[in-house]
């Protein structure tokens, strides 16, 4: 008696801890939740599968490939890469109103802006503005690095050189005359990239920080003249050079180019024919690319994506039916149930 | 004389041998003054008596630890992996490994040197410590690391000798000193050590050579001469060598001269590390690392031969907008290719994860405090806990197949009581609850009163016999009675009451049956009073006190197994007295005499006793002279002495009669045969080292392979060997379908004929193995430690190699634990050393009981779980990565971020699992331990063999594809916020990053059985941490990094409602079959709540 009452140094603390006695809460997954649970699941999945599904449907796309492969494309005399300055039109029409806002993309397939060395060669101190890298851009940069004169590139690398290039303007053809649909070239790009990450030189005129630099081989204009009608859309926080600059994740991908959100087309583009001229620029068959464009509307789930709404019933459904072989196997084998 | 001649040869020799380098014994010069008659003094050189137990010191710390450190293979890989990093152009920048590597690194150093640093505090302490030292007759204090061997060294009570000394001079008359050599072999009884004879006079002017051997660990064997200065000659044994680590007792002080110092004592040349134990998980550890290592190197190929495949496509090769440098261009094809293979590994690597080891490391490291803090291995007794000297075998405690114990303190208490005798025939029991009746004879009453049924003279010489026969000591009364109770082997006092008080003695022993025996004879009248000057003192039962002269002890040796005395009595006879194993004696004394007294013995045998014989051989003077001069020549010996003096033991020792047995009884353990029958309904085989202890359950068919069952039919052993093993493993019991239970009884004799008899060994000892692997109990009674250790060793090496455990307490137990995969002290009474060699103690057997299906149970299930969900959640971090490359021209791109790569393993998922293979009870202890039969779940590797392995594999391959192709549907428009931005391959990644970093801990979260709230904290605290640290880290423009790859793609990633819509259908889709198995699998063990209430 008197030994157990003995404290000693010895002896182990006795908390719950040390003793793992800690108070636990041993969840048990008995029919009783897992089925209903799973009915909920199920439907609940089933309900957003149903309005994912819906959305999606009511998203008009309107796809348009302007490579110029098929010798019946308008596109196809521009095809050749040696023919520069080249312009081709596209020609549709709506039966019905595009609703809008209208966004417009344009989409490369088998390009792959993936690629390591690809999104690697690009200088992202130069891109946020500071003019140290405008002498010695990163060697990352390379082939784009300095020209053949030892210039350094402004902005260097690959990423930025292989800049798309084709530009497009929307007619609406009301009565045998083209009527310009007016683009919106704001707000493609990420608001943080625009106004955070990619930054000008803080120097007026911006042309001056571009002293000593070549722009890059590819581009017809330095970047300094990407927009010279709005300086908060020049340089390198030109919202096309930016979406471009966000690296798209897969070989088929289409970027935002426009949106149609003024003047007569801020409800969407009405029924009728439509011409886009194109400046085809842009070289892609050489690796066997496509370029389309993609007019497209969008809702609070983002473009048309069928596979989001399908994939959404069909686990609402499993679980449902999931839910129901529970039901059978247990009204069969009745399990003892711990409560 | 012959001696001197001999002495005079073993000089010349070992000059001779001395300069020829081929040295095998030093000549040492007491107090360094030479010898006047021998040539030349030439001071010899030793090793100072510095001891260095640290490994490191400043200058060499960095660059030894750190070639340690990457011997480990693990370690190596990261450095190469790291190394690949810094050299070839890779897509993850060598931080994202280096950092890993580097903590692991730092962390290992920092704890080697912390502990070395403590290795050197403890080194300092013994060197600087101070000693007094004799030179040239002044004594001089001197710090212990300056003695140099042929210093007379000066030690007083309780103090530890500096280094190995020959004793010369005692404060104690009769030339003796005492000392404990508990920290050497954990033997804490006092032993006694001589002086070398005819140093009496004074220290300050003996000159005298010592000629000893070099050094050598035994702690038991040491062959020294002493010669002062060539006139005499004396032989040395270890009695007269006082080690380094020993402890003075009951001696005021003595001097002695160093012979060996430093590195080269005996106790530095054994203080060898215990070669590590590797357990069975880490091998299946090692076994999934080259399945993933496998993936690893083909996915690299894979990956290799696609990007060269895909290359040659007709503009692909070098699109216009991406094209290569000119130093690429340049660039060797094939070393390009072997590049390219290299950063794919790289890019790969991380499915190999450093912290997987660190985590392992870690669960081991603390996990093994729960053991050590379990309260319930506390005996109030010792007030002591558990121990742990290994925290790397806990899982394999769930893992144990077949234990061996030893009986004698571990099955048994280790209190020995002297429970009766037979002396000549005759019964002699003195017990109250006798209740036994056999027909052989009965007593009633002290054997002193009445009944005396053999004659009175053969009685006592029995019981003088038991008086003379052993090496006790009496503990002469100090007055501090209080050491008695801390005394292990002690004994003390005596419980009967036909003791006279003022006879109320100590005994010390070096084991407790010869206090058994001696209190046994002090019943019946017969009281050793104590050693005077070579006299045994006897009181008889008429109170007259005789005195014997000790001529000589035949000590005790395991291989013989029986120890003798020869004295002289006062009238001149001289006798020898000899106690041993009946299978010792036996052979030895006349069979008429065997006949009448083997029963009683066998009898006493099965009930569990402890049995010795004893018999006794008066000696004429002339056989006396003989056998006087043979052990004096053999203890002279200096080569082969061990064996010279065996032969003259055996030859000694025959022709005796045989005079009767005592049994003692050591109690079994509290709780032990409830604890072995858990044990057993656990699945473990059990095999005790000796006989009976209610190991055999009712029903159980006993099988028995003995020496006596061999000899039934009187033909020659070996023939009855083959026919006996062939019965059993051939006779029509078909082992398997048979619910009957076997037990199997060998015992030494048996074993060493069937493990080194005949040519056929082998194919008994397979035979033999085939017959215990079908018994659930064999008991193998009569075993030297070496065959312990064999024995484990023939199972731990058999088919399957099963797990083994041995548990035992005493030094003859180290063998057998150092043998098997798991060794177990129990912190007994024969010292300590068991569990220091051990690799984990325990107070009491019945303790095994929770460390093997309490603890053992859920360390295994923990580290199993850890192991398998450490692979499945890299096997899904790195298989979207690796499906990427199909989607990035094979062009290495990451599809995560490197802080992401780097924080996965580290941050995010790594302490939920580490909490749950802390704390996971997926029963409760109380159901384990009650439920044996559930240990026989997880036996034999049950959760890391290969069919968990690969539903595992299957799983992360599932999940990983579900993560990669699920986000690459939703991405085939990534137009996905309603303001029609399109999101890039940064956002692909981190979408994929969150469905994955929350189905794996939404896994582990169902897979957790038992929730406290450190799991909800790391669960929910994981996923707050990584939904915090995304932000942050895509929040803010980082000042040291060039590339701002996640600048608030996580909160972008956020804005979009299919971005949460498929990361919610994902993570559901992937949990599904989890869940569905989890509903569907019917709980096979009574839900743990309920018994934890009804215990409450």
């Amino acid at each position: 008696m008197m030994k157990e009452e003995l404290e000693t140094t010895n002896r182990p603390d006795n908390t719950a801890f040390t003793q793992q006695r800690l108070p636990a809460w041993q969840p048990m997954l008995s029919a009783g939740i897992v089925i209903p649970g799973f009915v909920l699941i199920g439907l609940a999945f089933i309900g957003i599968g149903v309005a994912l599904f819906i959305t999606s449907q009511n998203i008009t796309v309107l796809e348009k490939d302007y490579t110029g492969v098929e010798t019946t494309s308008d596109c196809y005399k521009c095809s050749n890469p040696s023919d520069k300055n080249c312009t081709c039109k596209l020609e549709f029409s709506l039966s019905t109103l595009f609703e809008g806002p209208v966004f417009f993309y344009y989409g490369l397939s088998n390009y792959f802006q993936s690629q390591r060395s690809y999104g690697a060669s690009k200088d992202e101190y130069q891109l946020s503005g500071d003019l140290d890298y405008f002498k010695t851009p990163i060697s990352a940069c390379s082939p784009y690095q300095y020209d053949a004169n030892q210039n350094p590139i402004v902005p260097c690398g690959s990423l930025a050189n292989s800049m798309f290039n084709d530009t497009f303007k929307l007619y609406q053809i009301v009565n045998g005359t083209k009527k310009l649909v007016p683009f919106d070239g704001k707000g493609i790009a990420w608001w943080t990239d625009y106004n955070i990450k990619y930054r000008n030189p803080s120097v007026t005129p911006l042309k001056n920080a571009f002293n000593g630099t070549v722009k890059p081989s590819f581009w017809s204009k330095p970047a300094y003249e990407l927009d010279t009608s709005d300086p908060s859309n020049n340089g390198f926080v030109n919202q096309d050079f930016l979406v471009w600059m966000r690296r798209a994740a897969l070989p088929d991908f289409r970027k935002l180019y426009r949106r149609i959100t003024e003047g007569d087309y801020a409800r969407g583009l009405p029924a009728g024919n439509y011409s886009l001229e194109i400046a085809y620029n842009y070289p892609v068959l050489s690796f066997g690319g496509r370029k389309k464009v993609v007019f497209s509307n969008v809702s609070w789930m983002g473009g048309k994506n069928q596979f989001l709404g399908i994939a959404y019933l069909v686990v609402g459904s499993l679980c449902v039916v999931m839910s129901m072989v529970m039901l059978i196997v247990y009204a069969k084998f009745k399990f003892p149930e711990d409560d | 004389s012959a001696l001197s001649i001999l002495a005079n040869l073993t000089h010349v020799i070992c000059a001779f041998g001395r300069d020829e380098r081929r040295v095998d014994s030093r000549t040492i010069y007491v107090g360094h003054r030479p010898c006047p008659a021998t040539d030349t003094f030439i001071p010899p050189k030793f090793c100072d008596n510095r001891i260095v137990s640290s490994k490191y010191t400043v200058w060499n710390f960095l660059p030894k630890n750190l070639f340690e450190q990457f011997r480990r293979i693990a370690n190596f890989y990261f450095l190469i992996i790291f190394l690949v990093q810094v050299i070839v152009d890779t897509p993850t920048s060598p931080v994202t490994s280096g950092l890993p590597l580097f903590f692991v690194i730092t962390v290992t150093a920092i704890k080697q040197g912390y502990e070395d640093w403590l290795r050197h505090k403890a080194d300092n302490e013994v060197n600087k410590y101070l000693v007094t030292v004799l030179e040239d007759g002044r004594r001089a204090r001197k710090e212990s690391e300056k003695i140099k061997v042929g210093d007379v060294v000066e030690v007083v009570e309780d103090e530890t000798f500096p280094c190995d000394l020959i004793l010369l001079q005692s404060s104690r008359e009769d030339e003796t000193c005492f000392v404990t050599t508990a920290s050497l072999d954990g033997e804490s009884n006092h032993k006694t050590h001589y002086t070398v004879p005819d140093t009496e006079k004074g220290l300050e002017s003996l000159s005298a050579t010592v000629e000893c051997e070099q050094p050598q660990p035994d702690l038991y064997k040491f062959v020294t001469f002493f010669s002062l200065c060539v006139v005499s000659l004396r032989s040395l044994g270890p009695e007269n060598l006082l080690l380094k680590g020993a402890t003075l007792k009951n001696t005021q002080k003595i001097y002695g001269v160093a012979v060996y110092s430093g590195m080269e004592t005996k106790m530095a040349l054994n203080y060898q590390g215990k070669s590590q134990k590797r357990s069975v998980v880490e091998k299946s550890i090692n076994a999934f690392l080259l399945v993933y290592l496998c993936i690893l190197v083909s996915k690299a190929l894979v990956c290799t031969t696609l990007k060269y495949v895909w290359q040659s496509q007709p503009g692909q090769e070098e699109p216009w907008y991406n094209q290569k440098t000119q130093k690429e261009k340049d660039a060797n094809l094939y070393l390009n290719m072997f590049t390219d293979f290299l950063s794919f590994m790289v890019l790969f690597n991380f499915i190999i994860p450093v912290s997987m080891y660190v985590t392992v490391e870690m669960q081991k490291f603390l996990g093994s405090f729960f053991i050590s803090w379990d309260k319930d291995f506390f005996d109030p007794e010792i007030q002591e806990g558990a121990l742990v000297n290994t925290s790397d075998l806990n899982e394999e405690l769930g893992q144990v197949e077949y234990v061996f114990t030893d009986k004698t303190g571990t099955l048994t208490q280790n209190s020995m009581e002297f429970i009766e005798c037979c002396i000549d025939g005759f019964q002699y029991k003195n017990r109250d609850s006798s209740t036994e009746l056999d027909g052989f004879c009965v007593t009633d009453g002290p054997v002193s009163m009445l009944q005396q049924k053999a004659g009175r003279e053969e009685e006592e010489l029995f019981l003088r016999a038991l008086c003379l026969c052993h090496t006790v000591q009496v503990k002469e009364s100090t007055g501090q009675e209080d050491w008695v109770g801390d005394q292990v082997d002690g004994v003390l006092g005596l419980d009967g009451e036909m003791v006279h008080p003022a006879e109320l003695r100590g005994f010390i022993a070096s084991s407790p049956d010869e206090v058994a025996l001696v209190k046994g004879a002090m019943k019946y009248g017969f009281t050793f009073l104590g050693m005077e000057s070579k006299n045994m003192r006897v009181m008889n039962r008429d109170k007259d006190v005789e005195t014997y002269e000790l001529l000589h002890v035949l000590n005790f040796d395991p291989v013989r197994r029986r120890m003798s005395v020869i004295v002289r009595s006062k009238c001149g006879d001289i006798m020898l007295f000899c106690k041993g194993a009946d299978s010792s004696i036996f052979p030895r004394v006349r069979q008429e005499e065997v006949d009448r007294i083997s029963m009683h013995v066998e009898r006493n045998a099965t009930e569990g006793y402890r049995t010795l014989c004893v018999a006794y051989k008066l000696l004429s003077s002339e056989e006396y002279a003989q056998a006087d001069a043979g052990l004096r020549e053999a203890r002279l010996a200096l080569d082969d002495r061990e064996e010279k003096l065996m032969a003259v033991y055996n030859q000694v020792e025959t022709g005796m009669s045989l005079i009767g047995a005592t049994a003692v009884e050591d109690r079994l353990q509290e709780e032990a045969a409830e604890t072995m029958e858990a044990l057993q309904r656990a699945g473990m085989k059990v095999w005790s080292t000796c006989y009976a202890c209610r190991l055999f359950q009712r029903g159980t068919e006993l099988l028995e392979l003995t020496v006596r069952t061999l000899e039934d039919g009187g033909r020659r052993r070996e023939e009855r060997l083959h026919e006996v093993l062939s019965a059993f493993s051939f006779s029509p019991r078909s082992w398997t379908s048979a619910k009957q239970d076997y037990g199997f009884i060998i015992d030494g004799a048996t074993l060493s004929l069937v493990f080194n008899s005949s040519p056929d060994s082998s194919h008994y000892k397979s035979l033999f193995l085939q017959i215990c692997q079908n018994c659930t109990t064999v008991l193998c009674c009569r075993m030297a430690p070496l065959q312990k250790a064999q024995i484990v060793n023939m199972v731990k090496n058999s088919k399957g190699s099963p797990i083994t455990l041995s548990i035992g307490d005493g030094a003859n137990d180290v063998s057998m634990i150092l043998e098997a995969h798991i060794g177990i002290g129990i912190k007994g009474k024969e010292g300590r050393q068991a569990v220091r060699n051990s690799d984990y103690a325990i107070p009491k057997l019945k303790h095994l009981k929770k460390l093997l299906l309490g603890h053992g149970h859920l360390y295994y299930v923990r580290i199993a779980h850890l192991v398998q969900y450490f692979f499945y959640k890299n096997l899904c971090f790195i298989l979207p990565q690796f499906l990427y490359q199909f989607f990035c021209g094979s062009s290495q791109q990451p599809l995560y971020d490197a802080a992401y790569l780097t924080m996965y393993n580290i941050c995010f998922t790594s302490m939920p699992i580490l909490a749950y293979s802390l704390l996971e009870q997926h029963i409760c202890m109380e159901v384990l331990m009650s439920n044996a039969t559930l240990y026989r779940d997880v036996a034999k590797n049950a959760m890391l063999r290969w069919s968990p392995f690969l539903y595992w594999t299957l799983l992360g391959v599932y999940q990983g594809l579900l993560f990669f192709f699920g986000v690459r549907f939703l991405f085939s428009n990534p137009a996905l916020q309603d303001n029609g931005q399109v999101f890039g391959n940064w956002s692909y990644g981190t979408i994929v990053f969150t469905v994955l970093v929350f189905t794996v801990t939404l896994k582990l979260a169902m897979d957790t059985r038992h929730w406290t709230w450190i799991n909800h904290f790391v669960i929910w605290g994981s996923l707050a941490f990584y939904m915090f640290f995304s932000f942050f880290w895509g929040g803010i423009i980082w000042p040291f990094l060039r590339q701002q790859r996640l600048y608030f793609v996580f909160a972008n990633m956020l804005r979009s409602v299919s971005a949460w819509l498929v990361i919610i259908l994902l993570i559901l889709l992937s949990l599904l079959p989890e869940i569905l198995l989890l509903v569907l699998r019917k709980p096979r063990w009574p839900h743990s709540r309920q018994v934890r209430y009804t215990h409450i």
